[in-house]
């Protein structure tokens, strides 16, 4: 069952008014712009047992995502695609807020957001991924650990995941009568497109992207938006609070903009 | 989400023969569960849902209470036979999710200051379920909390749009959700202009975005009146029997 909860980081009564004050004089405590995001380190293949991994850091958010590609049946009405699953794992060594045991709905929440940007925007052909089918195919885990929270780690995990399946090497394989064989061969994972989210916080009647963990319990309200070359794939908002249309439509053109830019690096990065 | 054959035929009607515009019938009958502080059965398309709100009531396990307000607690389930196949009633990540999400959509509507030290639990049920459930269920629960007396600052409606054959239309039903482009379900408070849930599966281009919202908010506010009317129904009667007796006496 889903409870309302108090945000484990604590901010001070003076801390929170400084942020207030500065946000009417359209500033952030940090310095930063609204529409500004922090620094985004992106380290490729730092995982060699993986078939494609990452490691992201935007602010001090850092995770690390592997991809581990087996072979399995097909999920239920979707026999000609290979199948895949993200995960995500909020690590006891990434706060002290954090503690061992099942996913949290929060962590539910964040491994289906990052999920959902990577499947609706068709990033994967998955129609590449199937051996023989309705009965073989290539299944994908991307899984992240999440080892050190300081806010947004929608971002953080998204791009992760999106940076590991950009280097990922597809083992080829092949069928041999029932067996599957793997012939020691790889190929680039058959990418389409390139899902970028951002994820902007509402506090009081101001709108930024990429909070910081003080901003994140200030905020009223949080939105997720993920988009590719095109458009947007995916939208999730989420925490207590409302937005106005406005406020949504103005997110959405600033996650547009911002999405270019980030996009821009993972293609650079991964010569994608 | 590809498409792979036509929803909406050369006449512009849909699989189920609405239009694009169309919401499907919507039926809501308040206080249905005896036993609930408030409660609300919603039949909205092939979606039967009952939602039952118990509380304020204290809070189990203690240390969950909040000195300064309420608790809300939101459960999302299916039962089992609700869905084509079997659905295992062990709660899924999709139903975690989902009763996060509606908790959260929820929550800007109660006044939780009113009511402190306490909990007030929303479970909503899907007896069988069709596209949107999460929207009807959250239009159903926000009407049993009305039903409970709970202090709230606007209802809260909820409806779909989203994106078949390239075309943007209203309120999309499961074969369209299952077939179609993009589904994006928005949860509002008509009075207050505010948007508390809004999810998007699916692609859009800029243009499509705004129009599907604008959309969902149409139906949104179509939905409003509809609970409105559910819960004048329950506590002032039906109008026009009302008008009936008056003349008869």
């Amino acid at each position: 069952m889903s409870a309302s909860r108090r945000s484990p980081v604590i901010v001070e009564h003076l801390r929170k008014q400084q942020m207030w004050d500065a946000l009417s004089k359209g500033k952030r405590l940090d310095g930063r712009d609204f529409d500004d995001q922090r620094p985004l380190e992106i380290e490729l293949d730092v995982i060699k047992k993986a078939n494609g991994s990452a490691r992201v850091k935007l602010g001090h958010s850092e995770v690390i995502a592997g991809v581990k590609v087996s072979t399995g049946e097909p999920f239920e009405g979707l026999e000609n695609k290979g199948a895949l699953i993200v995960s995500a794992e909020v690590l006891p060594i990434a706060s002290p807020h954090a503690e061992p045991g099942p996913p949290d709905e929060e962590v539910v929440e964040l491994a289906r957001v990052v999920d959902r940007g990577v499947r609706e925007s068709e990033m994967i052909d998955l129609e590449q991924l199937v051996l023989v089918p309705g009965k073989v195919v290539y299944t994908v885990f991307v899984d992240c650990s999440i080892v050190n929270t300081d806010g947004n780690l929608f971002d953080a995990t998204s791009y992760a995941v999106v940076a590991a399946l950009l280097s990922a090497k597809l083992p080829v394989l092949r069928m041999e009568g029932e067996k599957v064989v793997d012939t020691g061969e790889t190929r680039d994972m058959p990418i389409t497109t390139i899902p970028v989210s951002i994820t902007a916080a509402r506090i009081g009647d101001h709108v930024l992207i990429d909070q910081g963990p003080e901003e994140e319990a200030c905020m009223d309200a949080r939105i997720t938006i993920t988009t590719n070359e095109e458009g947007f794939c995916a939208i999730q908002k989420g925490f207590t609070g409302s937005f106005t249309v406005e406020q949504l439509k103005k997110a959405a053109q600033s996650a547009r903009v911002k999405g270019e830019e980030v996009r821009a690096r993972l293609q650079e990065l991964t010569a994608r | 989400m590809t498409q792979t054959r036509n929803l909406i035929d050369e006449n512009g009607k849909r699989t189920d023969g609405r239009t694009a515009d169309e919401l499907r019938e919507v039926k809501i009958t308040v206080g249905t569960i005896r036993n609930a502080d408030g409660s609300a059965f919603i039949e909205f398309g092939k979606n039967k849902i009952v939602a039952a709100v118990y509380g304020p009531r204290e809070v189990h396990p203690k240390h969950m209470a909040q000195p300064d307000r309420c608790v809300l607690r939101c459960r999302y389930h299916m039962s089992p036979f609700s869905t084509d196949t079997r659905k295992n009633p062990a709660p899924s990540r999709r139903e975690v999710e989902i009763s996060k999400v509606m908790r959260e959509a929820l929550e800007p509507a109660l006044i939780l200051e009113d009511y402190p030290r306490a909990a007030i639990d929303v479970y909503v049920e899907v007896l069988q379920s069709d596209g949107g459930s999460r929207c009807a269920g959250i239009t159903a629960a926000s009407v049993a909390l009305a039903d409970a007396g709970i202090n709230m600052r606007d209802l809260v409606s909820a409806c779909a749009a989203g994106k078949v054959d390239e075309q943007i239309v209203l309120d999309i039903n499961d074969t369209e959700d299952k077939e179609g482009g993009a589904d994006m379900p928005v949860a509002y408070m008509p009075r207050l202009e505010q948007v508390t849930l809004l999810q998007l599966d699916g692609k859009l281009s800029q243009e499509q975005f705004n129009e599907c919202i604008d959309k969902a908010i149409s139906g949104c506010k179509i939905v409003y009146e509809i609970q409105k009317q559910a819960l004048m129904q329950k506590y002032f009667g039906n109008e026009t029997e009302l008008k009936e007796e008056a003349a008869v006496q």
